[in-house]
């Protein structure tokens, strides 16, 4: 057993943070947001300079081979920046589809792009009926030859409106929540039957509501098997919600961080507010909910590349309750303990506060992994 | 970064785990499994049964009688002896005073107490806290006045556990009463059975006799028998308090606890369906799940750090496993209650005090509601979750 990061993960996290150091802070997060597209282009050419967007592909395809501790290191490090790029949508989920779902022709003719950051991508797989449910799927893909036509509604896809190619969950057979029958198409985002509404996320994000009309794709444009893609994105899934918890680590780190400075400097009553024990006492439920969560990410992480299935979906599960759990007792403990300035959008922790929160509405929230935990057994079952 | 055990570690787990199998006594494993407690025959047994295999006391320093496992081993080994479940060894020798006496010992205490200590010759018990000295501990009157070459004590300590099973007892008197109240204390070890030492139980509200109090009426103790230097106590108390931090989350306790609960949850009935098929019932018992195996990482995190750790040095965040184990630990209790039902309710004595008649209900529902009672001390001793809370604040936080 190991929790040290290996020299190369050390020089990785070491670019990521000088990167974001330079160049994300809170002024110019600011700026990035406030652009068209809702984040830094010129970033994102950063991030492939160094690698990251290359980062988790195999080598044969131009990639570096890194594993779920290195998408953690960097997930973590974009959590402190509030970094706003698509990494998850493009990388995590995307990226992620395609190395574990692709063809080598696909990949050959995919991931150099991405790499390059010049594609970017986002996955579609949510609709108005399916909360959580990934098998849920309405959106009906129909055999035309070796073609397949779409037609449907996707909701809040993560960077839905810049991305160049969505990869989109859609019913070739069976009922709507059957599991069977489920394909997963890559589908051009300017293609005439795609439309796309682009909005701001409550976390300074951006995403798109979808709607496909006899959209045609091609073989080249089938990830995976045609009509039993749902255990491929399942296990995609697992590993976006390991990312997505180093993530809400990196946010909780920052919050805690951000409090316990304003406890050490805000005075009140003649004297420093973190000299009051109860306030001291909010802190510390803050730092243990965050060091669970930390430890519970790092579990995510090693069981994200699990073999064994169901050991897998139950730690990402267990993962997701933590997070979420986690992510609440320190974003409201946050909010609380700087009062009136926790309020604002000009002061950051705030807006710690709602990337944290709305990562537990991603990919089912601490009530839903609860259940879905209950249901597979628990945890300490095997 | 490799948070999974390596194939060296797996094979000393499993033979760690061989052994406790062959030679754990049956008898014991599961009246243990049934709630109840070892009795005093039963875990002097089972220490000299490790003791004879070298393992009674593994944290030791070797030179003392110690294995030399690294950090991680020490862990594995608490872990399977608490999920065996084996019987847990008697802290306040091994893992109290021991650390104390081969650390600021002289070597005549050293020679004479520690292999008494590692194969339980002696039963240790605690003498710190005071009725009117609990979380301020500093604030002790307990006093010990020289005498020639004996010290004179006269005070009472209470909360004292086991000790009416002890042969001695390490306690902190005041041997300065003019100097600040941190300074004037010092580290004493007493016979029990020397005269003026009176025990008296307290009766707990499980009905359990596990704590005394322990009175002291002009008690002759022998010079030779301070710890240290006189007046420097305190800093041996607070080597000693944070000295305990492999095992304190006790998180194989837990999760001998939880597989208890599962398994008898799957018994249970409500209406036509097993208790743990019942989804609330099974997503409370998940979610203690996911804490234990956050607050395992935890503590494997601070274990792993604790080879690069200096010596006697604890690593604040074992705070963090005190608040979280206890809780967990206390949540296990309340699932059992909640598994158990209306035979939560008949007051049954232990088996070994002497009870004849058949249980009433399921044969393990007598110590469940006890247990419940009685683990809301876990929150409580070795510095309350509220003390635990003010060292984080203070030494982690900076507050």
């Amino acid at each position: 057993m190991d929790f040290d990061l290996s020299e190369e993960q050390r020089l990785l996290k070491d670019s990521v943070d000088r990167l974001l150091a330079d160049r994300y802070d809170f002024e110019a997060r600011k700026r990035y947001r406030g652009t068209e597209e809702g984040f830094s282009r010129e970033i994102w050419a950063q991030y492939a300079e160094l690698g990251l967007l290359a980062l988790p592909f195999a080598e044969e395809h131009g990639g570096f081979g890194g594993g779920p501790v290195e998408t953690m290191i960097v997930m973590e490090s974009l959590g402190r920046a509030l970094a706003l790029e698509p990494y998850l949508a493009t990388i995590v989920l995307g990226g992620g589809l395609i190395r574990r779902g692709a063809s080598d022709e696909q990949k050959a003719a995919l991931v150099p792009d991405i790499a390059a950051g010049e594609r970017l991508l986002a996955f579609a797989h949510t609709e108005r009926q399916s909360r959580y449910d990934l098998h849920d799927v309405a959106t009906t893909a129909r055999r035309d030859g070796a073609a397949f036509v779409l037609n449907g509604e996707k909701s809040v896809v993560l960077h839905g409106d810049g991305a160049d190619a969505i990869l989109i969950t859609a019913r070739v057979a069976g009922g709507r929540r059957d599991r069977g029958g489920i394909g997963l198409f890559l589908v051009d985002a300017r293609d005439p039957g795609v439309s796309r509404r682009g909005y701001p996320t409550q976390d300074g994000q951006r995403a798109a509501e979808v709607s496909l009309s006899d959209v045609r794709v091609g073989p080249e444009g089938v990830i995976g098997s045609a009509e039993d893609a749902l255990p491929l994105v399942e296990r995609v899934v697992d590993e976006a919600i390991a990312a997505l918890a180093a993530e809400a680590v990196g946010c909780m780190a920052e919050m805690h961080a951000l409090t316990v400075e304003y406890l050490k400097t805000r005075k009140q009553f003649g004297t420093t507010i973190g000299s009051f024990q109860v306030l001291q006492h909010k802190a510390v439920d803050m730092f243990v909910a965050l060091e669970q969560a930390r430890s519970m990410a790092m579990f995510g992480t090693m069981m994200a590349a699990d073999e064994d299935e169901t050991e897998r979906r139950r730690a990402a599960a267990a993962t997701k309750v933590q997070i979420g759990r986690s992510a609440k007792i320190v974003g409201q403990n946050a909010i609380q303990l700087h009062g009136g300035v926790g309020m604002t959008m000009e002061f950051k922790v705030g807006h710690y506060f709602k990337r944290a929160t709305m990562i537990d509405q991603l990919f089912g929230d601490a009530d839903h992994h609860l259940e879905r935990l209950g249901a597979l057994g628990g945890l300490m079952a095997a | 970064m490799d948070l999974r055990f390596t194939p060296e570690e797996i094979a000393f787990r499993d033979e760690v785990r061989a052994f406790f199998r062959t030679a754990l006594p049956k008898e014991v494993r599961e009246k243990l499994v049934l709630g109840h407690h070892a009795s005093k025959e039963e875990l002097v047994a089972w220490t000299r049964t490790l003791n004879a295999k070298g393992w009674s006391v593994p944290h030791w320093p070797v030179e003392y009688g110690g294995t030399g496992w690294s950090p991680v081993q020490q862990y594995i080994f608490q872990d399977e002896m608490q999920a065996a479940p084996a019987p847990q060894l008697l802290a306040f020798g091994a893992n109290m005073v021991a650390p104390v006496i081969y650390t600021f010992g002289t070597e005549e205490q050293k020679r004479r107490f520690l292999p008494r200590i590692a194969n339980l010759d002696d039963w240790w018990c605690q003498g710190f806290s005071e009725p009117g000295s609990g979380s301020d501990l500093a604030s002790l009157k307990t006093s010990a006045k020289r005498d020639g070459d004996h010290y004179v004590v006269n005070g009472q300590k209470t909360w004292t556990t086991l000790a009416q099973h002890a042969d001695w007892i390490f306690c902190l008197v005041r041997t300065d009463p003019a100097a600040k109240k941190q300074e004037g204390i010092s580290f004493l070890l007493i016979d029990m059975k020397s005269p003026g030492v009176t025990v008296r139980p307290i009766q707990t509200i499980d009905g359990g006799r596990e704590v005394n109090e322990v009175f002291f009426d002009d008690v002759r103790v022998p010079v030779e028998n301070l710890v240290g230097q006189e007046n420097k106590g305190w800093d041996y108390a607070k080597f000693l308090l944070g000295n305990e931090r492999v095992g304190i989350a006790r998180v194989g306790v837990s999760k001998e606890r939880l597989r208890r609960v599962r398994e008898l949850a799957a018994l249970e009935r409500v209406g036509d369906v097993p208790l743990i098929e019942v989804p609330r019932f099974r997503e409370k018992l998940a979610a203690v799940e996911v804490e234990l195996k956050a607050l395992e990482m935890t503590q494997l995190r601070v274990v792993a750090a604790e080879g690069r750790r200096e010596r006697g040095k604890p690593d604040p965040a074992s705070s963090i496993l005190k608040i979280k184990g206890s809780e967990i630990q206390q949540a296990t209790t309340e699932l059992l209650l909640e598994v158990v039902g209306p035979f939560a309710l008949p007051f049954q004595e232990e088996p070994e005090e002497g009870r004849n008649e058949p249980p009433i209900g399921p044969d393990w529902a007598g110590s469940v509601a006890p247990a419940y009672f009685n683990w809301r001390k876990i929150s409580i001793y070795g510095g309350s979750n509220e003390i635990q809370k003010n060292i984080i604040a203070k030494a982690i936080l900076g507050l």
